[in-house]
C-alpha cells in the first residue's frame, strides 16, 4: 500500500515537472513574443478535415518532441563515447531527484479524511489503528535541504562532462564557464539559506512550511535572503541573465552544441525543468509551500492579534441559527471547520499555483535583462552576493537573539505582525485579480491613420484583413 | 597667439537628440530597483498585448501601425497592400477580341536590362489588313526569376501591351522552369482590381480615329 502511494506521488511530481518543462518552452516563446510585441509561434496545427486545432501554439512543444525523437542521434567521431552518453542522463537526473524531498501538500491523515484534520503527531500516534499519516513528499528525508544541495551540485558535473567529452572547443569553454559559475553561485545559494534555517530551526522542508504557516512566510522574515536566493537560483539554472555557459552569441549553444535529437532534448528540457524545481524550492522555503493564509489543518482561522474574526462571525451568526453545529464550533473555538481532504487539496493546488507564478516571474526576468559579462558575473557573485548573504546571516542572528532576550513581552507584537503578513498576502491576491479583470474589461482607443495608397488598398475588400487573425 | 573659435550655437533639435549616459546613482548601483523597473516594463507589454490578443483587438497593421501593440502581419492570411504604383507580376493586355495587344516590336526585350524577355514574332496571314503594319507574338516568354522588376519593359512598349499592375508578386515555386511565364499565362492575369482595363484606346487602321498613316504611303 505504501509503495503504491509512493509510486503515485512520484508519478504526480514527475508528470507535473515534465509537463511544466514542456509548457515552459511554449510559455517562454509565447511570453517573450508578447513582451516584445510579436505574435509568437502559432503555426503548429492538427487538421481534421475543416477543423483546425491550434491551441495558441501549444502544439509546438508536441511537434518539437516528435522532431527530437526522429532526429539523427549524432555523435562527433572523436567524442568520448561513454561520457558523451552519460552527461544528458545526469543532467536530467540531477533535476528530477531533487523533486523527491519537496513536499507538495500537508501530511494526509488517511481515514480521517472527511473530519476536521488532526495534528500530525496525533495522527502518527493513531497509526496502529490504521490512521497512519501519509506525507505528501516522495521521500520525507530528515536532511531535506542538504540533500537538495548535494544533488543539484551534480548538474555541474553533467555540464562539465558534456562540454569536455564532445570534442568541440566551444563546448569545452562552456564547460569551464558552467563549472566555475555554478560552483560560485552554489556558495551563495547555500549561504543565503542559513538565516532561514536559523529561524525555522530545521532543514526538513515540511517543518519549514509548518513554521511558515504558523508564523509568517519566509519572504517576510527573510526578504533579503529571498532576493539573494532568487538570484543565485536563476544563476544555477543557467538562464539569462546568467546564461554565460550557453551564450548563443558567443559559444553557439555551449556545452550541448554537439548534441542532437533526444539527447539535446534532455538538456533542453532539463533546463526548463530546473526552472520548475528551483521555483519549487523558492516556494517551499520562502513562499510558504502549501500553506495559504488563514488556512490551517483543522480549518480557517482568521485573527489579528487578539481579535478573532471567526469567533465574532460565529457569534453574529449564532443569533440567526442557534442550532447549527458549525456556527457553534466557530463561536467557541474560532475555527471555521473544513474537511481534512479539502484542506489538503487546497494546499496542494496552492503549492502548484505558487510554483506556476514563480516560473512565470522567472521567465519575466529572463526576457527583461541583458546577459552579464563574465567578469561582472564573478564579481556579482563573490563581491556582492556572498558578502550580502554573510551579512544576512549575521543580521538574522543578532535580530533573533535580540528578540529572544526581550522574552515573552514582544510575543503579542510578533503575533500581530505575523497576522498582518498573512492579511497582506490574503488581500494582495484578490486585489491583483480584480485589477486584472478591470484592466481586461477596459476599452482602448486607437488612432487610425489613413494615409497613402496602401492604406486605401487596405480598406478595400480583400485588403490587409482578408484572412482571420490567428491567436 | 591663441585662436578662439566662435562658439557654435546648438540648435534646439541637436539638444533634444542628446542622450545622457545612464547616471551612476544609488538605484542603478544597487541594481535591484532597476531590475524591478525593467521587469515592470516587460509586464506592461505582456499584459497589454495578451489582453488585445485574447479580445481579438490587435491593431490593424496598416491603419494603426503607429499604435503600441502587436502589428505583425500574419502573412499568408493577411497581406500588406502594395502601394498603387507597385510593380508586380507582368501581364499582357488584350484587345477587344481577346488577342494580345503586343505587336512583337521587340522594344521591351531590347530595353530589358536583365534580358529576360523572349519574343518570337509572327506575320499575319496574307490578306489580313494588319499584314505589313504589325506582327504578333507567336511566343512571348518572361523569366520572372531573372526579372529585376525595373519596369523598363512597360515604359518601352509603344502599344501599352505589357503592364506590371497586377499588384501581386510571383509566387514561390519548387523549380526554376515554373518561373518561366508563357504568353497564355501572361495574358490570363488581371490587374489588381480584377479587370482587364487598358487605358489607351487602340486606333486600328480604317477606324475614324486612326491617323491614316499606313505603309501604302511609305516611300521605302
Ligand atoms: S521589369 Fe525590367 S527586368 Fe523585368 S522584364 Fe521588364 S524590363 Fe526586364
Ligand atoms: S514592347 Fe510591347 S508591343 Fe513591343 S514586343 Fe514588347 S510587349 Fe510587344
Amino acid at each position: 500500500m505504501v509503495i503504491l502511494y509512493t509510486v503515485l506521488k512520484i508519478a504526480l511530481m514527475i508528470a507535473f515537472t515534465l509537463n511544466m518543462g514542456a509548457i515552459l518552452t511554449w510559455a517562454d516563446r509565447r511570453q517573450s513574443a508578447m513582451i516584445q510585441d510579436r505574435v509568437g509561434p502559432n503555426r503548429a496545427v492538427i487538421k481534421i478535415g475543416k477543423f483546425e486545432l491550434r491551441l495558441a501554439g501549444l502544439l509546438h512543444p508536441l511537434a518539437d518532441g516528435i522532431k527530437f525523437v526522429f532526429k539523427e542521434d549524432f555523435r562527433p567521431p572523436r567524442a568520448d563515447k561513454l561520457l558523451f552518453g552519460i552527461a544528458p542522463i545526469l543532467a536530467v537526473a540531477s533535476v528530477l531527484i531533487v523533486l523527491a524531498v519537496i513536499p507538495f501538500g500537508d501530511t494526509l491523515c488517511l481515514e480521517g479524511l472527511t473530519k476536521a484534520g488532526i495534528p500530525v503527531e496525533e495522527c502518527a500516534r493513531n497509526a496502529e489503528k490504521g490512521v497512519f499519516p501519509l506525507a505528501l513528499t516522495v521521500a520525507p528525508m530528515g536532511i531535506g535541504l542538504l540533500f537538495v544541495f548535494a544533488i543539484s551540485g551534480q548538474g555541474i558535473i553533467a555540464a562539465a562532462m558534456a562540454g569536455a567529452s564532445s570534442d568541440n572547443k566551444f563546448s569545452l569553454m562552456s564547460a569551464l564557464r558552467a563549472g566555475s559559475q555554478m560552483v560560485s553561485y552554489e556558495v551563495t545559494l547555500g549561504m543565503s539559506l542559513i538565516g532561514a534555517i536559523m529561524l525555522y530551526g530545521t532543514v526538513r522542508f515540511d517543518e519549514m512550511v509548518r513554521w511558515q504557516s504558523e508564523n509568517a512566510w519566509g519572504i517576510f522574515v527573510q526578504p533579503f535572503a529571498f532576493v539573494l536566493f532568487f538570484v543565485a537560483a536563476v544563476a544555477e539554472t543557467k538562464r539569462v541573465p546568467f546564461d554565460l555557459p550557453e551564450a548563443e552569441s558567443e559559444l553557439v549553444s555551449g556545452y550541448f552544441t554537439e548534441y542532437s535529437g533526444m539527447k539535446f532534448a534532455m538538456f533542453y528540457l532539463g533546463e526548463y525543468m530546473e526552472v520548475v524545481t528551483s521555483s519549487m524550492l523558492i516556494v517551499t522555503i520562502f513562499l510558504g509551500g502549501w500553506a495559504l493564509p488563514f488556512l490551517h489543518r483543522d480549518g480557517i482561522h482568521v485573527t489579528l492579534g487578539d481579535v478573532d474574526l471567526i469567533k465574532q462571525l460565529g457569534g453574529m451568526l449564532q443569533g440567526g441559527m442557534p442550532d447549527n453545529e458549525t456556527v457553534k464550533a466557530m463561536a467557541t473555538t474560532g475555527v471555521a471547520p473544513l474537511m481534512h481532504w479539502g484542506v489538503v487539496l487546497i494546499g496542494v493546488l496552492g503549492f502548484f499555483g505558487k510554483v506556476l507564478i514563480t516560473c512565470f516571474l522567472q521567465t519575466f526576468v529572463r526576457w527583461s535583462l541583458p546577459r552579464f559579462r563574465y567578469d561582472q558575473l564573478m564579481r556579482l557573485c563573490w563581491k556582492v552576493l556572498l558578502p550580502a548573504s554573510l551579512a544576512n546571516i549575521m543580521l538574522t542572528g543578532v535580530g533573533y537573539l535580540a528578540l529572544k532576550s526581550l522574552g515573552p513581552s514582544v510575543e503579542p507584537t510578533l503575533k500581530v505582525l505575523s497576522d498582518l503578513a498573512q492579511w497582506l498576502v490574503a488581500l494582495i491576491v484578490p486585489f491583483i485579480v480584480i485589477r486584472g479583470v478591470i484592466g481586461f474589461a477596459k476599452n482602448k482607443r486607437r488612432e487610425v491613420w489613413k494615409v497613402g495608397s496602401s492604406s486605401a488598398f487596405a480598406d478595400r475588400p480583400g485588403g490587409t484583413t482578408v484572412g482571420p487573425m490567428q491567436a | 597667439m591663441t585662436v578662439t573659435f566662435p562658439k557654435k550655437a546648438v540648435s534646439a533639435r541637436a539638444k533634444a537628440m542628446h542622450v545622457e549616459a545612464a547616471e551612476r546613482n544609488i538605484t542603478t548601483q544597487v541594481y535591484i530597483p532597476e531590475v524591478v523597473r525593467g521587469v515592470a516594463v516587460s509586464m506592461q507589454h505582456f499584459f497589454a498585448n495578451t489582453k488585445e490578443m485574447l479580445r481579438g483587438e490587435r491593431p490593424d497593421p496598416v491603419h494603426e501601425r503607429l499604435d503600441p501593440g502587436i502589428s505583425t502581419i500574419s502573412y499568408p492570411e493577411q497581406k500588406r497592400p502594395y502601394p498603387e504604383r507597385f510593380r508586380g507580376m507582368h501581364r499582357l493586355t488584350l484587345r477587344a477580341n481577346g488577342d494580345p495587344r503586343c505587336v512583337a516590336c521587340l522594344c521591351c526585350s531590347t530595353a530589358c536590362p536583365a534580358q529576360c524577355i523572349f519574343i518570337e514574332a509572327g506575320e499575319y496571314a496574307e490578306g489580313d489588313p494588319r499584314r505589313g503594319h504589325e506582327r504578333f507574338p507567336v511566343r512571348f516568354v518572361i523569366d520572372e526569376l531573372r526579372c529585376i522588376f525595373c519596369g523598363f519593359c512597360v515604359e518601352a512598349c509603344p502599344c501599352d501591351a505589357i503592364r506590371m499592375d497586377t499588384g501581386v508578386h510571383p509566387v514561390p515555386y519548387d523549380s526554376r522552369d515554373q518561373f518561366i511565364y508563357k504568353k497564355d499565362l501572361l495574358m490570363s492575369f488581371v490587374d489588381r482590381d480584377g479587370g482587364r482595363r487598358d487605358d489607351n484606346p487602340r486606333h486600328e487602321p480604317g477606324d475614324a480615329s486612326h491617323p491614316g498613316i499606313d505603309r501604302t504611303a511609305a516611300t521605302h
